[in-house]
């Protein structure tokens, strides 16, 4: 036998194997995320969030018992589409979750949509999918990118800021972010910036805020970029001069661990807070912490909501998943426990409606440097795209 | 833009080449003197700013913490020497860029598995927290103090280099291997001591950005790329040429940033300027870097 016909053959009995793996009351799921390089940070809080719930659940969604294929995309879209390829013709998951980035989730949901697999992105919120190519096999239970700085903008807006300088990364989530809080805030712009991705030192533009003397500041520095400049802006002597204001993503817990008090008193959006006061919550940030030894960030809990919206749509469908149309309806309409409370369900994009929050960076009493909730930026929110989707 | 921000922003120019300067004087005497490429030596600056934090959590000093990290940096580059890289000298370059890739990967791997996948803290000491004013310029004092320990290095190295015996033999070494090894000199030594003294001036460039910028896994490889443009101006394996090179590439990149987008604005209207000059801006160095290329093909100093 050649290696051809060998493969062909092989092929042939997967093809077999397939339904009757599903039909014997389990459950698999692929996590392809970012575990390693800069970007892992995010990857492992979203997947030990996701495992957590598994836990939480005694190892089964939807009353199947769940098995987790855990993949690393290396925050590179070649290497997710390669995967995603694995996940369904090898490995032959029910559902694939994990992503973090966007661009990441748009290069892997043409492959998962021809394969009539469900896609849960658990971060990844492209305006694209929300609006004319929103896809029947994708949901997002995270929150459309846009919406967490439309809630600042808002917010910047009604304090009565004129002069806003702005600054983002020079990418298309960078633009997106900038363009989400111009969408609210209706002020003058003393600057508008594009740095370098990745960029390390922001002196020459620190020394541009100063001269411009605006009356706040709005970055969006996710990871290692937000580091950098929350720690070079407090050393600049800007904090406490200018209001700082961002995005969840610029102050979450991945950066407060490594900023410390240089983010004190500043003010961010997110539809989750670790202080939100539900007992789901209380279990979903004591367990973690206790599992872990750190505090759980917004990606964390996004994972752990993941798991939660698989497990109650699968128990609605009484452990069936073949019938997809019944499947897809059963995740539109599940009812779970989420950790950010009351207010979640899916818009006919299949992104959130919710409501997103306003967050304060302060000192807790052991120490920590964390989030807490100072108010409602945005109730009953639905993103900007979903009139522009097909899809009732 | 009035005089007191364009001498900030030249002293911002100067502070930023100051510290790629501290990266690229270990990369280029490595390279120039053993013949070596090493791309793990990002890896020793990720070591040495980690190994910063986790002292300051021991000593609650961050002097003592910086020259305990610095001390250790350096051995880690002498064990690495041995055990890993010695057998590649003879090798060609692309051998010896694998195997310190390599390395890269093994570094990262075990910073993670030590002080987990989020980055850690680590803020400069008090003393330098604040700002300093410097004629009416409200500067940050970390920053001047990275800027007076890279002057210092700098007089230092060129005092090693050019008035000691050790010197001497780099300096030989660097011109003709093979005639310093005829002369009866223990070039392994002289080697493992060069490998060591440029991991540890990584590592010192680690702990002076630690408090600047992240201290994450993967931080070494964000800087390799500057440092590597940084020497091919400089021209290779010349510590002057390094000097030269860092202050250029510190200078043009800041004032690009400072002045390239206002710039654009001049004939460009504002959102196409934004965006067009943020780009030309981080684009700057590597144009310097093919002008440069294109009249000295060396690099301004070449070694040799």
């Amino acid at each position: 036998m050649t290696a051809r016909t060998l493969i062909a053959a092989a092929s042939a009995l997967a093809l077999f194997a397939g339904p009757a793996l599903g039909a014997d009351g389990s459950l698999k799921i692929g996590m392809i995320t970012t575990l390693s390089g800069p970007g892992a940070g995010l990857g492992i809080d979203i997947r030990d969030g996701f495992q957590l719930a598994l836990q939480h659940l005694g190892g089964s969604l939807g009353g199947l018992k769940t098995e987790v294929v855990e993949a690393d995309d290396q925050q590179k879209p070649d290497v997710a589409v390669g995967l995603t390829n694995r996940m369904v013709e090898r490995d032959r998951v029910d559902l694939v979750t994990g992503v973090v980035w966007s661009n990441l989730a748009l290069a892997m949901m043409p492959t998962l949509a021809n394969a009539k697999t469900f896609f849960i992105s658990p971060n990844a919120g492209p305006s694209q999918l929300a609006g004319a190519q929103c896809n029947p096999y994708f949901f997002n239970v995270a929150w459309q990118n846009d919406t967490i700085h439309e809630a600042v903008g808002q917010h910047v807006q009604e304090r009565g800021f004129k002069k806003v300088y702005l600054m983002a990364p020079n990418y298309p989530a960078g633009k997106d972010a900038l363009a989400g809080f111009r969408r609210y805030y209706k002020g003058g712009v003393a600057g508008e910036v594009y740095t370098q991705v990745g960029q390390l030192d922001y002196a020459a533009e620190l020394a541009q805020i100063k001269a411009a003397q605006p009356d706040a500041v709005y970055v969006f520095y996710p990871g290692g970029m937000g580091i950098n400049f929350i720690k070079q802006f407090d050393q600049a002597g800007l904090k406490g001069n200018v209001p700082l204001f961002g995005p969840g993503f610029s102050f979450d817990q991945d950066i407060l661990a490594a900023v410390g008090d240089a983010a004190l008193g500043v003010r961010n959006s997110a539809q989750w807070s670790p202080d939100m006061d539900s007992a789901a919550n209380k279990r979903f940030v004591a367990d973690f912490k206790a599992k872990h030894n750190r505090l759980p960030s917004m990606y964390a809990s996004q994972g752990y909501d993941a798991a939660l919206l698989i497990d109650a749509a699968i128990k609605a469908t009484g452990g069936k998943l073949d019938d997809k149309d019944a499947l897809r309806a059963a995740f539109k309409t599940a009812k779970f426990d989420s950790v950010r409370g009351e207010g979640f369900r899916f818009n006919n994009n299949h992104y959130p409606i919710q409501n997103v929050y306003l967050r304060e960076v302060v000192k807790g009493a052991d120490g920590t440097v964390t989030n807490k909730t100072v108010g409602t930026a945005f109730t009953n929110h639905a993103d900007a795209f979903a009139k522009d989707c097909a899809m009732k | 833009m009035d005089t007191l921000l364009i001498a900030e922003q030249a002293l911002n120019g100067l502070q930023f080449g100051v510290m790629l300067f501290l990266m690229a004087a270990g990369l280029t005497l490595v390279f120039g003197i053993m013949d070596l490429i090493n791309l793990a030596h990002g890896s020793f600056y990720m070591v040495g700013a980690y190994l910063t934090a986790a002292f300051v959590g021991v000593f609650d000093h961050f002097l003592l913490a910086l020259l305990a990290a610095v001390a250790l940096t350096a051995l880690v580059g002498l064990a690495v020497e041995w055990t890993a890289l010695r057998s590649f000298y003879r090798r060609d370059h692309l051998d010896q860029v694998l195997a310190t890739f390599g390395l890269i990967l093994f570094f990262n791997e075990l910073a993670r598995i030590i002080w987990g996948p989020v980055p850690i803290f680590l803020n400069p000491p008090a003393a330098l927290a604040g700002t300093v004013n410097l004629f009416g310029l409200q500067y940050p004092a970390i920053r001047l103090a990275i800027l007076g320990v890279g002057v210092a290095v700098a007089l230092l190295l060129w005092l090693l280099i050019a008035r000691t015996r050790v010197g001497m033999l780099i300096r030989a070494g660097a011109t003709n291997r093979e005639m310093v090894m005829a002369l009866g000199v223990d070039v392994r030594l002289l080697f493992s001591l060069v490998f060591a003294l440029g991991a540890g001036l990584a590592g010192l460039a680690g702990a002076m950005a630690g408090p600047v910028l992240a201290v994450q896994v993967g931080m070494g490889e964000q800087i390799l790329i500057l440092t590597f443009v940084v020497i091919v101006i400089g021209g290779i394996g010349s510590v002057r040429g390094a000097l030269a090179g860092a202050l250029l590439v510190g200078m043009v990149d800041t004032l690009g940033r400072a002045t390239l987008p206002a710039l654009f604005r001049l004939f460009l209207d504002p959102a196409a300027a934004n965006g067009a000059g943020g780009a030309a801006a981080s684009m700057a160095i590597y144009v310097l870097m093919a002008l440069v290329l294109a009249i000295r093909p060396r690099g301004l100093f070449p070694a040799g």
